[in-house]
């Protein structure tokens, strides 16, 4: 029997257009959807508790309108959804340690997530509240094995590394070949009457504030060719203009 | 005035030629570096000897470092870097060792910097589509994108002094699986030759592993593609939902520029695209751009690269 902690974010959909208002991302008319890899963090969670048994815990930090990601994670098959409340901006730190006291608190034993939130990109969580935990961590992995301990597949040096990871830890999950399952209309249904568990922690005082956001700098316009013999001019310029072979 | 420290990037055991932009990151911080490198033999140190703008290197000397452990590293070399700002690589390994040093010594985490100006770091989110600027009021951990800074130069004579250090490893590596292919893999390659649906079949990527072997680039290729061809490893995919990539060289044949696939190679240096459909978004975001199918441009390519790598 296991605790498992699944840990999920909501995110702008991957296809949407992001917009400024002043200096400010602006997400007010933007579908909001699990982040993708989170997915994939849910998927091994289930499966470990199909292998082991044991009970499988979402948490997701946000105000209100998180709650439609973890009724997501409870429809595909979760059994308890956690939100911690909050509605700023936290730095690594400050979000780290609030998810690393909820995670203890509710006795985890093992911790999934996806390898990095399709909003920041960073991949920080996943190691950071491993080590707050003291616990160990592999990030990226690409597969996942049950038992005692955990045998997962990351990326290595010139190719892949099966690596033995005892328990607590945390896992950071790349998609690997492993299909996702969908939610059925009874998981859907029952999501609907879930109850969310809503916590409140105290935050450290975040020591990174956002100062601005902006667009991505507009490229110049490139050079641009009719018909495949340009190939050869192009080889050229790729090594006397731009230098890169 | 910040403190700073590099922890030398480390590929197949020897300090990689991308610390020296991880110096020029720091300089821009506000100070001379500096350079931890992390290695289980102290003469992987002398790799960063030569490099220009180091305060000085530190060789953090211990078993720990022969195999990569988060948990081990993140300690084996908390004991021995100086209080400050924490500067690595942002290649997937460093993002993670930055997040759990980050954590270890209490302090936060900027991924994926690509721009230090007046303090204020500057990295790319959702995927490129906008980007954010945060400061600092402490001390950090900072991740640098490769290929944004100019490298510091070679022309200097760093003492090495070497310090001891140890860390606890979590986990441990059961064996190591080679690639089947010895071709470099996406995330590691300076040049990368991709593929997408508009290569018609996957046994059409010999083409690309043609021009990959004549410039020792890496193959990859779109999610439609990865999608629609088994042939095609989901380790071969370059988006985001695959590999973010930040090469030098990116080269996109019958790719259309789906918003997902821009995502992971938008920031590379220079872009070229080959598609037949001139509408094509891909053709947006490339230095040189080519409206031809990859039957008529591919093979003049390679006979031109070809001749020039002779």
């Amino acid at each position: 029997m296991a605790n498992i902690i699944v840990l999920v974010k909501q995110v702008p959909d991957t296809n949407a257009r992001i917009v400024l208002s002043g200096d400010r991302v602006d997400l007010s008319a933007v579908k909001k959807v699990m982040s993708p890899y989170d997915e994939f963090a849910v998927e091994n969670a289930l499966q470990h508790r199909e292998a082991s048994g044991g009970e499988v815990t979402a948490i997701t930090v946000g105000g209100s309108g998180a709650d439609k990601v973890l009724k997501d994670a409870k429809a595909i098959g979760v059994d308890h959804i956690v939100r911690i409340d909050c509605d700023t901006h936290l730095d690594s730190n400050a979000l780290q340690t609030i998810l690393a006291s909820v995670i203890s608190t509710l006795g985890g034993e093992v911790v999934y997530c996806g390898k990095s939130a399709a909003d920041t990109g960073a991949g920080s969580t996943g190691p950071g509240v491993a080590e707050r935990l003291g616990w160990a961590s592999v990030s990226n992995t690409t597969s996942v094995t049950f038992g005692d301990q955990l045998s997962v597949v990351t990326p290595s040096s010139g190719g892949n590394a099966r690596v033995n990871v005892p328990l607590p830890a945390v896992i950071s999950c790349d998609k690997g070949n492993i299909k996702v399952r969908k939610p059925n209309v009874k998981g859907i249904m029952q999501a609907k009457k879930a109850q969310v568990d809503v916590r409140s922690v105290d935050a450290p005082a975040s020591t990174v504030s956002v100062v601005a956001h902006s667009m991505p700098p507009a490229k110049p316009a490139g050079k641009s060719y009719q018909g495949g013999a340009a190939a050869a001019e192009v080889a050229q310029l790729l090594r006397d203009e731009a230098n890169v072979i | 005035m910040t403190e700073t420290i590099v922890i030398a990037e480390i590929v197949k055991g020897a300090v990689h030629p991308t610390t020296a932009e991880l110096i020029t990151a720091a300089h821009a911080l506000g100070s001379q570096p500096v350079v931890v490198v992390p290695c289980a033999d102290a003469s992987v140190a002398d790799g960063a000897a030569q490099f220009s703008g180091a305060a000085r290197v530190l060789a953090a000397k211990s078993d720990v470092f022969s195999n990569y452990d988060a948990a081990g590293w993140a300690s084996a070399l908390d004991a021995v870097a100086p209080a400050g700002v924490i500067i690595t690589s942002a290649s997937p390994q460093s993002k993670d060792l930055a997040a759990r040093l980050a954590a270890r010594r209490g302090i936060s985490v900027v991924q994926d910097v690509v721009q230090i100006e007046g303090g204020n770091l500057t990295s790319p989110i959702y995927s490129g589509k906008a980007m954010q600027t945060v400061s600092l009021s402490g001390n950090a951990v900072v991740t640098v994108r490769p290929n944004i800074f100019a490298p510091a130069g070679n022309d200097g004579s760093n003492d090495v002094s070497v310090v001891d250090t140890t860390g606890n490893i979590a986990t441990a590596v059961q064996e190591f699986m080679a690639r089947a292919s010895t071709r470099i893999d996406v995330a590691e390659a300076n040049i990368i030759i991709s593929g997408g649906r508009g290569m018609g079949t996957p046994a059409n990527f010999t083409h690309l592993e043609a021009i990959a072997d004549t410039l020792g680039a890496a193959v990859g290729a779109s999610r439609a593609a990865v999608d629609t061809w088994d042939e095609i490893p989901h380790s071969m995919q370059v988006g985001q939902t695959g590999k973010t990539v930040n090469p030098n060289l990116y080269i996109a044949v019958g790719i259309s520029g789906a918003i997902q696939h821009l995502a992971g190679m938008r920031s590379s240096k220079y872009i070229v695209a080959i598609n037949k459909d001139a509408d094509a978004p891909i053709f947006q975001h490339a230095d040189y751009g080519i409206v031809a199918t990859w039957e008529e441009a591919l093979p003049i390519l390679q006979s031109t690269l070809s001749a020039m790598m002779a």
